[in-house]
């Protein structure tokens, strides 16, 4: 059952089966029971388990664990704080999101080079541990509502550069985040697109990363999704925990307030 | 939507000194406008080929950046200066192959930072729009062109009749901003995406009425 349904699939996708344009409703299917499938057995968990390790450990110059790290509910609050994140920080005095406080935490509890770390490539070195540790953290907040907090004034100030960044055109092609993910019900190809300058659903769009990516077989946080869609868009390279994918971050997530998160999720 | 709300307590005059009282912690909607492109100076470096000019505006593109499009002045102004940007085909040859055509509308590669250099970028095509009835795997932010030609009764595409709208795709294709100027469509032309003899096998695939978009 389960092969038959794969390969009805990778024919789909591969665009090999002659079929005629009635066939769009059965293959959206088939790619949404593909998706249910796979999340039958999520390999994020693998991820998981090692971000807790890892949180437990004590790594680095100062041979610390990360358990006295406040990720803004409080020192070692993990239940809750990834759907209030991004968030400003008084200690570190700017807007940060869950990977770049996760940064701030292992330089400071950890005596690790945050610097070299945010400059390492994706699934590299340290970057593969963090990309436990948002597993895992993201994990502890499965079920839970997005609420970022509003209060500060970094806060709004954050979610109004993130709208301007949102709608920023550039590079070869003109686009913007806003030329596709600023409308209902359109599509790149079949890959569905969540229009991002609202709520666009429990577990679509900012409520379902970090994500397993099973094309890759790596597990991808918040960073690496907009890093790559900056790639898609034609842009220069964002630099990692950089303000510009913060703000973005954070006006994704206070639009998406109310949604449940069911991150980490399971993409193709 | 909070910038809007504050103009419209602005305009509200006695109102003014209250607005300013609410938002009196955030920086102006202009500030807020300079901040942002300041970080996106600040946040991006440049990669392979995609260098930091990309991040620099020309005016349609800073003009197309808000909640709102621009004013109609600048919508004018921005369509008469792309408009000047159109480059004709040399020789009036508008149609290339539309078998040709048909392998770019479904590439998708090229410009990224991961692109090597001089190759040679795809049309995109697909992505956003129907175009043949075979391929099913079509996006949807913009319009069908499945029957382009047909459905706009062009049968030869070299007959007078037919210089409007074969003039009007190859202008749509080279330069998109020049009839509507927030539209979504890369200037495939104009920004040195696609070659002149690419636009002319696309414009096959379109308006040949041996192409498959218009025979099936």
């Amino acid at each position: 059952m389960r092969n038959l349904a794969s390969i009805a699939l990778a024919c789909t996708l591969a665009g090999l089966c002659a079929a005629p344009a009635l066939a769009q409703t059965s293959s959206a299917d088939g790619i949404a029971q593909y998706r249910a499938m796979l999340a039958d057995g999520n390999p994020a968990e693998l991820f998981e388990a090692k971000g807790e390790d890892l949180w437990k450990t004590k790594r680095g110059p100062k041979n610390a664990s990360l358990e006295r790290c406040d990720l803004g509910k409080g020192p070692g609050v993990v239940k809750g704080a990834f759907v209030e994140l991004p968030r400003y920080f008084a200690d570190t005095g700017r807007m940060q999101d869950l990977e770049s406080r996760l940064l701030s935490c292992m330089e400071t509890l950890q005596g690790l080079d945050a610097k070299q770390i945010a400059a390492t490539g994706f699934g590299r070195d340290e970057q593969k541990n963090l990309e436990g540790l948002v597993a895992w953290i993201s994990a502890e907040s499965r079920g839970l509502k997005f609420n970022l907090p509003q209060a500060h004034e970094q806060e709004r100030r954050s979610y109004e550069l993130g709208k301007r960044a949102f709608f920023f055109r550039g590079g070869p092609y003109d686009f913007s985040c806003a030329s596709c993910h600023g409308e209902d019900g359109k599509r790149i190809r079949l890959q569905d697109l969540p229009n991002l300058t609202k709520n666009p659903g429990d577990g679509v769009g900012f409520a379902a990363w970090p994500a397993y990516r099973v094309s890759s077989g790596e597990l991808w946080g918040m960073q690496r999704r907009l890093n790559d869609c900056f790639r898609q868009q034609r842009f220069p390279f964002p630099g990692y925990a950089s303000d510009v994918t913060i703000a973005l971050a954070t006006y994704m997530g206070v639009n998406s307030k109310g949604a449940v998160s069911i991150a980490p999720s399971i993409k193709r | 939507m909070h910038s809007k709300h504050k103009k419209m307590l602005a305009l509200a005059g006695g109102l003014t000194a209250l607005a300013l009282v609410g938002c009196a912690s955030l920086p102006s909607s202009a500030e807020l406008d300079a901040e942002a492109k300041a970080l996106f100076k600040s946040s991006f470096r440049e990669q392979g080929i995609a260098k930091m000019d990309r991040v620099e505006q020309d005016l349609a593109q800073q003009a197309c950046s808000g909640e709102q499009p621009p004013d109609e002045a600048t919508t004018k102004r921005i369509e008469a200066e792309q408009m000047a940007t159109i480059k004709w085909p040399a020789g009036g040859q508008y149609l290339g192959d539309w078998r040709e055509g048909e392998k770019l509308a479904q590439n998708g590669r090229g410009m990224t930072w991961t692109d090597p250099a001089g190759m040679p970028s795809g049309g995109n095509c697909y992505n956003c729009h129907q175009i043949s009835k075979a391929e099913i795997s079509f996006g949807t932010i913009g319009p069908s062109l499945y029957q382009y030609g047909k459905l706009r009764g062009v049968s030869d595409p070299a007959a007078p009749e037919t210089a409007a709208i074969v003039q009007y795709t190859w202008g749509k294709i080279w330069n998109a901003k020049a009839y509507n100027a927030c539209s979504g469509m890369p200037r495939f032309g104009h920004a040195g995406v696609l070659t002149e003899a690419q636009v002319r096998d696309i414009m096959a695939l379109l308006l040949d009425p041996k192409s498959p978009v218009n025979a099936q």
